[in-house]
C-alpha cells in the first residue's frame, strides 16, 4: 500500500506518469481484494491465537507445527498438494454458481455420488480396456451424475423458485444415504467385511502419480478445471452473460439473456467438477467407493470458494493453503494433544472474519481507480 | 404371543412415538428460526448452534449433575451464537446466508473441539412424563413416555402464535421483518431488533440440541445431529412462518424420521438407508410443492433475503 501511495509523486517527478496511469489503476483495482483478504486472514489468525491461549496452549508452537506439517518439507508440501486436489474441484462447485448469484453448498452430495458412479462404471471394464480409457469412462460417469445432482438444484431454483442453498444441502444428505445404500447393497464387494466398499480397482488401474512427485494426477485435473472455469467466466460470452445475470437478474432478462439455461448449465458444470473430485478420490486414493467419500471436501470447498471470492484462478493458491492446514491436523494432534477439530475451529474463524471483512470493500479511497486517474 | 409384542400394530405405534420423540428438536429449532426470519433475517447457522448447544448441555449436565442447568447453559451459548450472527450481519455488504454457513462450520468445529473429552462420561437425562401407565402393553407405555420439553415446545408454539399478533414486541418484530424503512420511520432500530431476534432464535435452537444429547438419542458424539438445524429452515418455509404450522410440520418430519427404525423393528431391513433419507426427501418434495418462481411466498416477511 505504501509503495502505491508513493508512486504518483514518483511518476510525476520522472515524467513517465502517462504510461504508468493504466498500471496504477489496474493495481488499485487488484490490490483491494488481496489487501482486504490478507488483513482478514491476519485478524482470523489473531482471534484463533486468543482462543488457543485461552485453553492454555501456545499459538506460536501451533503455527510452527502448522507450517511444518503443511509446507515445512518436500514431503509435507506433496501431502498438502494431494489434499488440495479435491478442494480445487469442490470449490469450483461453489464458485461457478456464485457468479450467477446462487449459493450452492451441497458439493458433498455430488462428490459421493460421483465416486459411486465412477466405481460402478469401472466394474465392467477393468481388464477389458486400457487404464486411460477406463479413467475417461469413470470421469464422464462421475461428471454426468454430479452434474445432474447439482444441476437439479439449479433447475429447482429457476423453474420452481426453491432456495438453492437449502435444496442443495438436502440433496447432499440424500446423496449420502444413496451412497450407503449402493455400497452396502447392490455394489458391495463381498470381500469388504468391516468397511463396506465396492470392488477395489487393481493397482495398475489406479490413477497414478505425477512424474517426479508423490502427488496424484488429480492435482493436474483440478488446476486445469480452474483454468478452464476462469476462461469460461472471464472470456467467453456465456461467462459474461452469467456475470450480468448474477449482478441483476431483471436486467439480464430484459436483455433477453437465457437466464434459466445459464443457471442450469452453470450448476450442472459445477456439479460435474464436484463429481470429478469423487472420481479422483476413488481412482487415485481409495481404490473403491465407500463411506470415506463423505470426508467433508464439499464443505471445505465452500470456504475455499468464498476465500477466493469465487475467482477460479484464486482458488488454486487458497486450496493449496487450506490443503496444507488440513494436512497439518495430524501433527498438531500428536505433538500438542489438541483434538483434530482444531483445524475446523481455525477454518470456521477464518470463514466468519473473511465474510465480515466484505464490509470494508469500497471504504478505502486508496483502492479507488478514479483516485489514481485524478492525481496524475 | 403376548411377549412377542403387538405385531404389525407396532409400526404405526412406533411412528407415533417416534414422531413425538424425533420432532422435539425440530419444534424448537423451527420456532427459533421463525422468530429470526419474522424479523427479516435468516440464520442458516442454527445447525452449528444446535450441535454446540447439545455439547454444552451434555458437558454441564455431566459436571453439575443437573440436566436443567445443562439446558439453561445451552440456551446461553445459543443466544451468544445468535448475537454474533446478528452483530456481524448489521454491517453493510455482509451476506446473512453466507455468514450462517460460516457460523455453522464454526459452531460444529468448536463443539467437536471442546466436546472431545465428554464423549465418554454419561450425563443424567432430562425427565419424561409417563402418560401410558393405564396400558399393560409395554410398547404403549414406552410410546406415551413423553419428555417435558415436548410439552414446553407445544406451549411455546401456541404462545408465539398469540404473541406475534397480540403483543407490542410481536408487532415490532413483524414491522421490522416486513419493511426496514417503515420500522425506521417508527423510530425502531431494525438492526437491534434483528440482533435480539437472532439471539432468541439461537437460544431456542440450542434447546433442540440439548434435547438430542440429554434425552433422545441421549449421548454426545460428533454425529449427534443429522441436519435438524438445516431442515428446520426448510420447515419454517413450509409452515409459512406460522408457529403452530411449525409444530405440526415438526411432527410430520418426526414421523418421517421414525419410519426407518419403525420398519426395522418389525423386521423390514431392505433399503434401510433409503428410509433414513425419508425426512430429507419429504423436505425437498414439500419445498418443491410449496415454492413458486413467479410470486413471493404467502406469509413471507417482506425484508427476508431468502425468498427474493
Amino acid at each position: 500500500m505504501t509503495v502505491e501511495a508513493n508512486d504518483p509523486g514518483l511518476s510525476i517527478a520522472t515524467g513517465s506518469g502517462a504510461s504508468l496511469r493504466p498500471l496504477l489503476e489496474w493495481l488499485a483495482r487488484r490490490a483491494e481484494p488481496v489487501a482486504i483478504g490478507l488483513v482478514a486472514i491476519l485478524i482470523g489468525l489473531a482471534l484463533f491465537s486468543l482462543f488457543i491461549l485461552a485453553i492454555g496452549k501456545s499459538p506460536v508452537t501451533l503455527f510452527q507445527l502448522m507450517y511444518t506439517g503443511g509446507f515445512g518439507s518436500w514431503f509435507s508440501i506433496q501431502n498438502s498438494l494431494s489434499r488440495a486436489a479435491p478442494l480445487l474441484l469442490t470449490a469450483l462447485c461453489v464458485a461457478l454458481p456464485a457468479r450467477l448469484g446462487l449459493v450452492i453448498i451441497g458439493a458433498e452430495g455430488a462428490v459421493v455420488l460421483g465416486g459411486v458412479a465412477a466405481a460402478a462404471s469401472a466394474m465392467p471394464f477393468v481388464g477389458v480396456v486400457p487404464p486411460i480409457v477406463l479413467f475417461v469412462f469413470m470421469g464422464v460417469a462421475a461428471m454426468v451424475v454430479g452434474g445432474i445432482w447439482i444441476g437439479f438444484a439449479g433447475l429447482l431454483r429457476h423453474y420452481r423458485g426453491v432456495n438453492e442453498t437449502i435444496s442443495s444441502l438436502l440433496l447432499a444428505y440424500i446423496a449420502i444415504a444413496l451412497m450407503n445404500q449402493f455400497v452396502e447393497g447392490l455394489l458391495r464387494d463381498p470381500a469388504s467385511l468391516n468397511k463396506p466398499s465396492t470392488k477395489p480397482l487393481p493397482k495398475d488401474y489406479m490413477l497414478g502419480q505425477i512424474p517426479g512427485m508423490d502427488v496424484h494426477w488429480g492435482l493436474v485435473i483440478g488446476v486445469v478445471a480452474c483454468i478452464l472455469s476462469w476462461v469460461l467466466i472471464e472470456i467467453t460470452s456465456y461467462g459474461f452473460a452469467a456475470r450480468i445475470a448474477g449482478g441483476n437478474v431483471r436486467a439480464a432478462q430484459i436483455q433477453g439473456l437465457p437466464v434459466g439455461k445459464l443457471i442450469v448449465g452453470f450448476t450442472a458444470i459445477a456439479g460435474g467438477f464436484a463429481g470429478l473430485a469423487g472420481m479422483i478420490e476413488v481412482a487415485a486414493v481409495q481404490g473403491s467407493a465407500n463411506a470415506s467419500l463423505a470426508a467433508g471436501y464439499g464443505y471445505t470447498g465452500i470456504l475455499v470458494a468464498f476465500l477466493a471470492r469465487h475467482n477460479p484462478l484464486a482458488i488454486i493458491p487458497v486450496a493449496i493453503l487450506l490443503g496444507g492446514i488440513s494436512a497439518s491436523g495430524g501433527l498438531i494432534q500428536r505433538r500438542m494433544g489438541l483434538p483434530d477439530a482444531t483445524v475446523l475451529v481455525l477454518q470456521g474463524t477464518l470463514f466468519i472474519v473473511i465474510l465480515f471483512c466484505e464490509t470494508f470493500y469500497g471504504r478505502f479511497k486508496i483502492f479507488n481507480p478514479d483516485l489514481w486517474k485524478r492525481s496524475l | 404371543m403376548e411377549d412377542t409384542g403387538i405385531g404389525l400394530w407396532g409400526v404405526p405405534l412406533a411412528i407415533f412415538a417416534g414422531a413425538i420423540r424425533v420432532s422435539t428438536p425440530f419444534i424448537f429449532v423451527s420456532l427459533g428460526e421463525t422468530i429470526t426470519e419474522r424479523s427479516g433475517r435468516i440464520n442458516l447457522g442454527l445447525e452449528g448452534t444446535l450441535v454446540f448447544g447439545a455439547m454444552t448441555a451434555y458437558a454441564v449436565a455431566v459436571m453439575t449433575g443437573s440436566p436443567t442447568l445443562g439446558v439453561l447453559a445451552a440456551m446461553a451459548t445459543g443466544a451468544l451464537f445468535g448475537t454474533i450472527h446478528g452483530w456481524i450481519c448489521k454491517w453493510p455488504k455482509v451476506n446473512d446466508i453466507a455468514i450462517g454457513i460460516a457460523m455453522m462450520q464454526f459452531g460444529l468445529g468448536l463443539a467437536f473441539f471442546l466436546g472431545k473429552s465428554f464423549i465418554q462420561p454419561v450425563a443424567p437425562k432430562l425427565p419424561s412424563i409417563p402418560l401410558g401407565t393405564w396400558s399393560a402393553v409395554p410398547q404403549v407405555q414406552a410410546a406415551l413416555n413423553i419428555n417435558v420439553l415436548f410439552f414446553i415446545g407445544a406451549a411455546l408454539a401456541l404462545f408465539l402464535f398469540w404473541a406475534f399478533k397480540n403483543t407490542r414486541i410481536g408487532l415490532i418484530l413483524r414491522v421490522v421483518g416486513d419493511s426496514t424503512d417503515a420500522a425506521r420511520a417508527m423510530g425502531i432500530s431494525p438492526d437491534r431488533v434483528r440482533l435480539l431476534a437472532t439471539a432468541a432464535g439461537g437460544s431456542l435452537a440450542a434447546i433442540g440440541g440439548a434435547y438430542l444429547s440429554l434425552y433422545y438419542p441421549g449421548s454426545w458424539n460428533e454425529g449427534i445431529s443429522s441436519g435438524q438445524g438445516l431442515m428446520a429452515v426448510a420447515l419454517v418455509i413450509f409452515a409459512r412462518w406460522n408457529p403452530i404450522g411449525c409444530f405440526l410440520a415438526a411432527l410430520l418430519f418426526g414421523g418421517a424420521g421414525a419410519l426407518g427404525p419403525a420398519l426395522q423393528s418389525v423386521g423390514v431391513t431392505q433399503g434401510y438407508y433409503l428410509f433414513y433419507a425419508a425426512p430429507y426427501v419429504l423436505t425437498l418434495i414439500i419445498l418443491i410443492a410449496t415454492s413458486s418462481p413467479t410470486r413471493s411466498l404467502a406469509g413471507a416477511p417482506g425484508a427476508l433475503s431468502l425468498t427474493k
